[in-house]
C-alpha cells in the first residue's frame, strides 16, 4: 500500500476521494476521513494565508504516511494539504484511511493530523475582516503534546 | 602518498539557504546562495555564523531556540552536524493542518 499525498492550491472533493480510494474494492470495510476548515475566529478573519516549503512539504507528509503505514494495516492512505489563501468555511486538509477494520483507520487518522500540524512544513498567517493583515498564527503547545502521546 | 582531500579549517562549501514565514521576513530574502566556512560542524554554529553577518540574521534568530531547521527536506536539531547538507532551511514552528 503507499500512500497518496498531494500538496496543491486547488480545493478537493472528500467524496471523489473517498471514490477513488475505494470503489470496486471489497477488502476495505472502514474509511474514516478528517477534513480541516479554516475558521472566521468569530467574524475577525476574512482568509488564512497558507506559506509552505515545496518539496519538504511532500517529503515530511510522506514520511509520516509511511510511519502510520507501518503502525496500523492500512489498506488506503491519502493526505491532501492545500496552499495559498483559503477563506472562512473553506477546506484547508484532508485525511483518509481505510482498512478492514475501524480502529486501525481512526487511530492511524488521528496520528495523521497530530503529526501533520506539528511536523509538516507550513505555517499559517491571518488576513483580517477590517482589512489588515494580521500576524503569523503561533504554534500550540497542546499540538505537540497531542503529537507526543503517540511515543509513548 | 595520497593527498589529503582539500578540506581545510578556512575552506568553504556553498550552500543553498531557504527560509520561510516570518524567519524569511526578518532576513529578508527567501533564499541565498552561499559560501560557508566548511569547519560549521552543526546547525547552531551556522546560525552563530549567520547573525555574525548583519542585523537582519540577528533579528531572524534572535530567539535561536524558537527557529527550527531542515537539512535536505528532514527536520534537523540544532545539535544536528550539517554534514554535506545542500539546501538548509530555518523557519517558525509549524502551523499547518
Amino acid at each position: 500500500m503507499s500512500p497518496l499525498i498531494r500538496i496543491q492550491r486547488e480545493d478537493f472533493s472528500l467524496q471523489d476521494e473517498i471514490d477513488a480510494l475505494s470503489v470496486g474494492r471489497s477488502d476495505i470495510g472502514a474509511v474514516v476521513s478528517f477534513t480541516g476548515l479554516c475558521r472566521d475566529e468569530a467574524g475577525t478573519l476574512a482568509a488564512l494565508e497558507l506559506e509552505h516549503y515545496p518539496g519538504m512539504a511532500e517529503a515530511e507528509i510522506g514520511r509520516v504516511a509511511e510511519a502510520a503505514v507501518a503502525r496500523w494495516p492500512l489498506l488506503g492512505l491519502v493526505a491532501i494539504h492545500r496552499y495559498g489563501l483559503i477563506r472562512p468555511g473553506e477546506q484547508i486538509v484532508l485525511v483518509l484511511t481505510a482498512s478492514a477494520h475501524r480502529r486501525a483507520a481512526f487511530e492511524a487518522a488521528d496520528f495523521m493530523m497530530d503529526y501533520l500540524k506539528t511536523r509538516a512544513p507550513f505555517w499559517k498567517r491571518e488576513h483580517r475582516a477590517d482589512g489588515t493583515l494580521g500576524g503569523w498564527v503561533e504554534a500550540k503547545g497542546e499540538d505537540d503534546d497531542a503529537a507526543e502521546r503517540w511515543s509513548r | 602518498m595520497t593527498a589529503a582531500p582539500a578540506m581545510t579549517a578556512t575552506g568553504t562549501r556553498t550552500v543553498k539557504l531557504v527560509y520561510f514565514a516570518w524567519v524569511r521576513e526578518r532576513v529578508g530574502i527567501p533564499d541565498e546562495t552561499l559560501d560557508i566556512p566548511t569547519d560549521l560542524a552543526t546547525v547552531t554554529d551556522l546560525v552563530r555564523w549567520l547573525k555574525a553577518r548583519g542585523e537582519n540574521y540577528q533579528a531572524a534568530f534572535a530567539r535561536e531556540a524558537l527557529v527550527r531547521a531542515a537539512l535536505d527536506h528532514v527536520h534537523a536539531k540544532p545539535g544536528s552536524p550539517l554534514g554535506d547538507a545542500r539546501e538548509i532551511a530555518f523557519f517558525p514552528p509549524m502551523t499547518g493542518g
